[in-house]
């Protein structure tokens, strides 16, 4: 059965600098993510993992090609629809978790809502829930700062689910973890990816990789090296 | 000095000079802000001072040069000249001269114009103990027909004209051989004493002038006392009046002396404010830049070295601010020392150069004391401690106002922005504290207006409607009759009430120079003249005056004058004081009727129209117009009205100083907010990822200074207020004016609430850049700032 391409990238290029003649950061890509994919970008520092996470977030934009994700091209996207393009379709996770330690940890979780505008009932409601369901409620009334790695990662993810969006991108979630706080992670994004939920994934960490996606795309110098995909498919 | 030792020094220099250029060149915004409340500080510091140093410097040295009069005392006439240099030797008295004698007179001269009556007294010779006229142009007079004029009234191409005095018997003519300038204006023309004897008409006595000077004269107690001391052996009756040297002082240094208390805040305001923003430009610039202390010392800056870098990041704008105040200061003293030229009749005053120097050593005195408490922290701070701090960022403040934010019923981002100051709460203070005195200023320049304003209409009186002017006064003593233009008005519909003015002029005994006498005919109870004390006058031989009448003659409302010069004596009781700066406030105002044996051809030159409610003036005015017609006059809408110099120079003055002072505010913000937003460029960027727009970013920002722009305005609103309140009165006194309720309190609720919200757009306009800063702010670069 034919599925819907979630993210559509289409002879991609982005150099670091795109004002002057800078490095390519990303040459010539072309990738397809599919709805209830996890995917895994993999490669050494420099191979344009991070940029290629940032396109598909709408956080940088292609100096040539085509980034689509849920429908929505998000190459031509200016400022303010970007960020309510990542509100309605993008979770982020990051490995040094960007929470907020001035508020506590349910304001973090309920922030994209907020944001979105929803109401204040319903989005503390559905705060609860992810917590409950990440095993983390009863921090709820805690402060970021008071939690472990493992905890405070999970919170960002509960905040990266806040508006349900059709694509959860995670950028080294486990780079700043102790092993048993790794391995906790790693064991979420598997059952989040068991419920249907999209996943693209960019680590260094191969068994992380190969632990919670169901496809590994390696980089190097800015381009696909290796997708196992393609090979599978081959 | 070996080369050696040369090169090591001159390498030390070169790194420090390159870290202070650096640093300078990183934080521009911190650098203009220094230099811009600097620049202020400086420029109202210069002008104060200048203004301070030119309103006493020329009067002082003349005063002391001629041996000026503490007090001249003019006697009735009776008194012996024996009784009357007996008074010389009264205790206190370190000087006298006199008496010489005195006349009053009304001069034509050839121009055959009339002018006011002067009070002529015979002098010998200019020179003598007490008040030695300088001559400035001619001759002193030596024979019969000639006679010399005060240089302050007449410049030098008098000399050579003809002087008739019509009223005398034949109209004596006599010519000006010169003009000479006395300290306190003892006289408005002195000839020969036998020349005063053959103006003096057959029988009628002279009055006597005595000039004394003191031991002590310092104040206005001393001269009193110095005043009893040589009247106290005659009669009651023998004083006709006196004059104190510090009455003829205060006129003197009123024009200029008028800018200094508001000046003086002004430069005070500046001064606070350029120390505070200085103070909290370094501590922020300190507190924001361990890590870079922390690598200036890891590579080998001393201790000193580092203290001596941050000073100098603060100095450096802080002299280009000193530079530039100190040429707008002089710029902006020019038009108004050129003020005090005029009234002083003194050349080339200019800036002080003791002004500039104590401003300069003053504003860099406090500055770098400020900026050294700031910059000894750097110094001090351990290499290690400040590697390692300056990698984290505090945390933690603020987070029960976040809690309680997010309950409130608004956007998120509101809610974000709201909870911001308290998270920062010293650099909160400071921002609120540059609002604060945004506030005060703007609070205190639209009371200055408004009083300015009521201190106008106090002037102008031109609370009439409709008002007749009559072009072409009939010369006093004439027998030419201007229509009466009274049964007109009173016929015309619509007419509500009307009086009518008349302008002459007479001597108060022991004044020197004419006082101007406006007479009514009907009641001018509602002409717009402002009460100070006690009423309006009721009836004839009633008179109100203004403020500087009582402080030149020494008198009280409840008192009795005698005005002369005119056919006879007239006598009135002073009822009132009012607010009136229009002719050094030597007025008396009194009814028509007053005037009516001493000058019976005193007929108004202007009415004065009210119209009933509902009455459209210009209709009015045109209908009366077609009666008028036949009398030849023409009525126009409105009252009599001018315009004031002064008033148009201290409203521009203060104008531009609240706009430096709110622009220094406003930059104050900037800086804080800029450095804030820099601060919490990674959370910024987390907000951005999460799908915050720039505009949901923009509103956050600005949100986070709502608090503290209404807080600051909400003190500096009573602070400005009460600066008025002490600043007007202090104006008044410099202007010989006693301000009433009226021009005091002119501050409404509404208005209050309004001033109490610039507070915010202050902080809101400061805002809006660092807030379009970090809307644009690029969420990838955002997010890797560590």
């Amino acid at each position: 059965m034919p599925t819907t391409p979630v993210v559509e990238l289409r002879d991609v290029s982005r150099r670091h600098d795109a004002a002057s003649e800078g490095l390519p950061a990303l040459q010539d890509t072309s990738l397809t993510v599919q709805a209830g994919e996890a995917v895994a970008i993999l490669g050494p520092s420099g191979s344009g993992k991070s940029t290629l996470l940032n396109l598909i977030a709408g956080l940088d934009r292609p100096d040539a090609g085509t980034v689509t994700v849920d429908g929505v091209r998000v190459d031509g996207l200016g400022e303010a629809a970007a960020a309510r393009f990542r509100r309605a379709k993008i979770g982020m996770v990051f490995q040094f978790f960007h929470l907020l330690d001035d508020l506590t940890v349910v304001d973090n979780v309920v922030l994209p809502a907020q944001l979105a505008g929803m109401a204040r009932g319903s989005a503390h409601r559905r705060a609860a829930e992810l917590l409950e369901s990440l095993g983390i409620d009863r921090h709820a009334r805690a402060h970021p700062g008071r939690l472990s790695g493992g905890e405070q990662q999970r919170v960002a993810v509960a905040r990266a689910l806040m508006n349900r969006p059709p694509l959860l991108l995670a950028d080294e979630p486990t780079g700043a973890l102790d092993s048993a706080s790794g391995e906790d992670v790693s064991e979420l994004l598997r059952a989040l990816h068991a419920d249907g939920q999209t996943v693209v994934l960019v680590t260094h960490d191969v068994a992380l990789a190969q632990a919670c996606t169901t496809r590994t795309i390696h980089l190097a110098d800015g381009r696909i090296a290796a997708d196992s995909c393609a090979e599978a498919v081959r | 000095m070996s080369a050696g030792r040369r090169g090591v020094l001159r390498g030390r220099a070169g790194a420090l000079s390159r870290v202070v250029r650096s640093g300078v060149r990183r934080r521009r915004v911190q650098t203009a802000v220094i230099a811009l409340a600097t620049l202020m500080a400086v420029a109202s510091s210069v002008l104060a001072g200048s203004l301070l140093a030119a309103s006493s410097g020329p009067f002082d040295a003349a005063f002391a040069r001629q041996d000026g009069a503490h007090l001249s005392v003019q006697y009735a006439p009776g008194t012996s000249d024996t009784e009357l240099r007996a008074t010389g030797e009264a205790a206190g008295v370190s000087a006298a001269a006199g008496p010489f004698r005195t006349t009053t007179l009304t001069p034509r001269f050839s121009d055959d114009l009339p002018a006011p009556p002067m009070t002529v007294v015979g002098r010998a010779e200019p020179g003598g103990t007490v008040d030695r006229l300088a001559l400035t142009a001619g001759r002193w007079a030596t024979g019969p027909g000639e006679i010399v004029l005060p240089a302050g009234d007449w410049n030098s191409s008098v000399v050579g004209r003809q002087v008739t005095f019509p009223d005398l018997p034949d109209s004596p003519a006599l010519e000006v051989v010169g003009t000479a300038r006395s300290a306190t204006g003892t006289a408005e023309a002195w000839v020969t004493p036998a020349q005063l004897t053959a103006l003096t008409p057959h029988g009628q006595p002279n009055g006597r002038q005595m000039l004394y000077r003191f031991a002590a004269a310092n104040t206005a107690d001393q001269v009193a006392a110095g005043r009893r001391a040589v009247t106290a052996q005659l009669p009651a009756k023998a004083v006709a009046g006196s004059q104190s040297w510090l009455t003829v002082k205060k006129r003197a240094e009123r024009d200029t002396a008028l800018y200094v208390p508001f000046l003086m805040a002004f430069g005070v305001l500046g001064l606070v404010m350029s120390v505070l923003i200085v103070g909290n430009v370094v501590a922020t610039t300190v507190g924001s830049g361990i890590r870079r202390i922390g690598i200036l010392k890891a590579i080998g800056f001393t201790p000193a070295q580092v203290v001596r870098a941050y000073l100098g990041q603060a100095l450096l704008p802080t002299l280009m601010g000193t530079a530039l105040g100190v040429v707008t200061g002089h710029l902006l003293a020019v038009p108004i020392l050129s003020d005090a030229e005029d009234a002083y009749g003194a050349d080339g005053l200019g800036v002080e150069p003791w002004v500039d120097a104590a401003v300069v050593a003053g504003v860099l005195g406090l500055v770098t004391a400020t900026a050294c408490a700031g910059a000894w922290r750097a110094g001090r701070l351990r290499t290690v401690d400040a590697l390692a701090t300056g990698r984290g960022q505090r945390a933690g403040r603020g987070r029960r106002a976040a809690r309680l934010a997010a309950r409130l019923p608004v956007p998120r981002p509101v809610a974000l922005g709201l909870t911001r100051p308290f998270a920062r709460p010293a650099r909160t203070l400071a921002m609120g504290t540059a609002i604060v005195f945004g506030a005060i200023a703007v609070t205190f320049t639209v009371g200055l207006g408004s009083s300015l304003g009521e201190v106008m209409a106090a002037r102008d009186h031109d609370a009439a409607d409709v008002t007749i002017g009559v072009l072409h006064p009939p010369v006093p003593g004439s027998e030419t009759r201007q229509a009466d233009p009274s049964e007109v008005i009173e016929e015309q519909p619509g007419t509500r009430a009307h009086f009518g003015t008349a302008t002459t002029s007479a001597t108060v005994a022991g004044v020197s120079g004419s006082t101007r006498v406006t007479a009514f005919t009907g009641d001018a109870s509602w002409a717009g003249y402002a009460m100070v004390a006690g009423r309006w006058l009721h009836k004839p031989g009633e008179a109100v005056v203004p403020t500087g009448f009582l402080t030149a003659t020494g008198r009280q409302v409840g008192d009795v004058i005698t005005l002369e010069g005119r056919r006879a004596p007239v006598t009135v009781r002073i009822v009132g004081e009012i607010l009136d700066p229009r002719h050094d406030g030597m007025q008396v105002l009194t009814d028509a009727a007053t005037f009516k044996s001493a000058e019976p051809g005193l007929a108004p030159t202007a009415h004065h129209i009210a119209v009933t409610s509902g009455t459209d003036a210009s209709s009015y005015t045109d209908a009366l117009n077609k009666e008028l017609r036949p009398l030849g006059l023409t009525a126009d809408v409105g009252g009599s009205e001018g315009g004031s110099e002064m008033v148009v120079t201290l409203n521009s003055l203060s104008t531009l100083l609240t706009l430096m002072l709110v622009a220094v505010a406003a930059l104050g913000v900037l800086s804080g907010v800029l450095l804030d937003t820099r601060e919490r460029v990674r959370e910024l960027g987390i907000h951005k990822a999460l799908g915050m727009t720039p505009r949901q970013t923009t509103s956050m920002v600005l949100t986070s200074v709502v608090v503290t722009g209404l807080a600051g305005g909400a003190l500096g609103v009573p602070l400005g207020v009460a600066l008025h309140g002490w600043v007007l009165p202090a104006m008044g006194d410099s202007a010989g004016l006693r301000l009433p309720d009226t021009v005091l309190a002119v501050y409404q609720a509404p208005e209050l609430v309004l001033l109490c919200l610039g507070g915010l757009v202050i902080a809101v306009l400061g805002a809006l850049l660092p807030a379009r800063w970090a809307a644009r702010m690029r969420t990838a670069a955002a997010l890797r700032t560590e």
